[in-house]
Parts: structure tokens; C-alpha cells; sequence
């Protein structure tokens, strides 16, 4: 498990050491966060909208 | 075998595929379309033997499809296939063409031309975006005056296809439609999708997936689509109409499948790694 920063209030999100990134993470504070992988690092930002294109 | 998956946002389906690849004995390869760049003068090195789309953005699976083709690997589905299943024009033009029974369909270039091929199919009739998922924007217009004010709502949005209207009959299905699965040559599993309080059976609106047992005039139809459209791993959504029997709504390239597996327990990832090593052997 990785402890990161919710980029919205600043809590901790724990999430798995192989979470894929575009992964979707709910936190306490009601932001649903998306896994950012850069050169083997986690980090968390917000998820992206549902957009128009999307589905099937 | 190095399977490839395109993804942008691991759901179900694509985290259950990585699974089942590696338990085949193969080794999955996510490729997060997200943070890809191509460039056109540089090969790029994917390290896998091909690619399965997955992409839930239908611009991104396109736009991946091509350009991991491009750069000369396998992709399922390739990018013509998808082209052929995100624009229902496309779809229902190309399946009626073959003699494949689809809902009687107009496309119109303006607002009066959509009116006018209402009149002519009869109202009430069904109004869809020519590219849309997931039932959104799919309304019925029982008279001009509502669907006066649909193509309003359409031509306010930011659709790329927002002025042109797509005028379908509207077909007297029971409360269900048809999901069947064609992977590979086989249409091994479907499902009903149940809706008794919505006439638009999409799963993602609340229809209900129930277990389907495909007769063989179903499984027949489709691998004709399958034909027809191209690609690997299709989902085929079907209406059942009393006097005209199996008509085909629409086709899905890039299809999910979740609650089939849950109410039919018939393993799809497994399966569709089985016919992709099968054509891999070859």
C-alpha cells in the first residue's frame, strides 16, 4: 500500500502499489481521484468528467 | 503471447482481462492511452504481439486503434471496425445494405428533412445521436412538436454530428433487447436486457441482464454482422419484433460485458484470449 495527498484537502488516499494508472479512487472528502504514474511514482489527481464520447 | 490492452480507465472488464491473461500463461501489457504520444517519423516499441481496444472514450479508441496499427501492430478492433460501430449511420446503412434487418432509419440534413421523413415512417419515431453511448440523448417523438424540440437540444449541444438527425422507427419490442457476443468465428454467450419501467434497455439506464440461450438463428446473425462490420470481439444488440422476428439496433466495438459474465458465469476475458491465441497460432 501507498499513502498519498488528496489533491483536494490534503488527506491521505491509500492506494495499492500496482493500481494502474487512470484508476479510480473515492476519498472521504467526496473527490473521486485518478492514479497518475510518472517514471514509477504515484500521485493522485482529479478524475476526468464523464465525457460525451464515452461508453458504448 | 505479450497481450496489449489500450486502455484509459481501468473498469471491470479491463482489470478481469489483465487477470485472465496472466492466468493463460500469457503476459498483459496496459498500455494507459492517456499518456501516450506518437510521432510520425519514430516507430515506436509497444513490446506486445497485439493490442485489445478498450478504450471508453470512443475518440480515444479510434484515434489509438489507428495509431498502434500504424505503427504496425494487430489491434482489436482495428480502427475501420470502430468507425463502422460509433456512427449509427454508419452501422444501420452498412447492416441494411447486406440485406440485415435494422429499424427503418432516415438521416436527415436539416430540421425539415427530419420532419419529413417522420411523417413518412409514422410517428411515435426514435431520435438518436448519430454518435452517443450508453442510451444517452435516445428519445421518442410522438409528433413534430417534440421533435421540433429534441433536434433544438441536439443542435445546442457540442456533438460533432449535431445537425444532422437520425429519424428511426420505433420498433414494439417486448420490455428487453438482445445483447449477443460475437468473438473470434463464435457468438458463444448473450443476454437479455430487461426494462419494465424504460423502453430504452441499456444496462447502464437500469435494465436488468438476464441469461440468454442463443438459438441458432441468433448465433447465425451475429457472425453475418460480424461480417459485415469487421473486428474481433463485437457486442450485437438486437430487438425482438413480433412479425418481422430478430432486427439488429446497434453494434458495439469496444462492448462491456460485466453483468453478462455475473448473470451467465460464462468467462468472456478467458474466451476472447483463447480465439486471439487461436488466430495468433495462424
Amino acid at each position: 500500500m501507498v499513502v498519498l495527498k488528496c489533491p483536494v484537502c490534503g488527506g491521505d488516499v491509500t492506494v495499492e502499489e500496482d493500481a494502474l494508472p487512470g484508476e479510480l479512487v473515492e476519498h472521504d472528502c467526496g473527490a473521486q481521484l485518478e492514479v497518475v504514474k510518472n517514471n514509477g511514482t504515484l500521485s493522485l489527481k482529479l478524475a476526468e468528467q464523464v465525457g460525451e464520447d464515452w461508453g458504448e | 503471447m505479450k497481450v496489449g490492452i489500450a486502455y484509459d480507465l481501468p473498469r471491470w472488464e479491463e482489470k478481469n482481462l489483465i487477470e485472465e491473461i496472466k492466468k493463460e500463461g500469457h503476459e498483459p501489457v496496459p498500455f494507459y492511452s492517456k499518456q501516450a504520444i506518437f510521432y510520425s517519423d519514430k516507430q515506436v516499441n509497444l513490446d506486445a504481439d497485439f493490442f485489445i481496444q478498450r478504450n471508453v472514450s470512443h475518440s480515444r479508441a479510434l484515434m489509438t486503434s489507428f495509431l498502434i496499427e500504424n505503427q504496425g501492430y494487430p489491434v482489436f478492433n482495428d480502427h475501420m471496425t470502430l468507425i463502422k460501430c460509433e456512427n449509427k449511420a454508419f452501422t444501420t446503412f452498412i447492416l441494411s445494405r447486406a440485406d440485415i434487418k435494422t429499424p427503418r432509419t432516415a438521416i436527415a440534413m436539416d430540421k425539415e428533412g427530419a420532419i419529413a421523413a417522420a411523417t413518412e415512417i409514422g410517428y411515435p419515431i426514435v431520435m438518436k445521436p448519430i454518435e452517443g453511448s450508453w442510451g444517452r440523448m435516445v428519445a421518442k417523438a410522438i409528433d413534430d412538436d417534440t421533435l421540433r424540440s429534441y433536434m433544438e437540444y441536439q443542435e445546442f449541444t457540442s456533438m460533432y454530428y449535431k445537425s444532422m438527425y437520425y429519424v428511426q422507427e420505433f420498433v414494439k419490442k417486448p420490455d428487453r433487447d438482445i445483447r449477443i457476443f460475437a468473438i473470434g468465428d463464435e457468438a458463444p454467450v448473450g443476454i437479455y436486457r430487461v426494462n419494465s419501467k424504460n423502453w430504452r434497455t441499456n444496462t447502464a439506464l437500469g435494465a436488468k441482464a438476464e441469461p440468454l440461450k442463443i438459438d441458432p438463428e441468433l448465433r447465425e446473425l451475429a457472425l453475418k454482422v460480424k461480417e459485415k462490420i469487421g473486428g474481433f470481439f463485437l457486442g450485437v444488440d438486437i430487438f425482438e419484433d413480433r412479425e418481422r422476428g430478430y432486427i439488429i439496433d446497434e453494434v458495439n466495438g469496444v462492448p462491456e460485458f460485466k453483468n453478462t459474465v455475473r448473470v451467465t458465469g460464462f468467462n468472456i476475458s478467458k474466451y476472447l484470449i483463447t480465439k486471439l491465441s487461436e488466430w495468433y497460432k495462424k
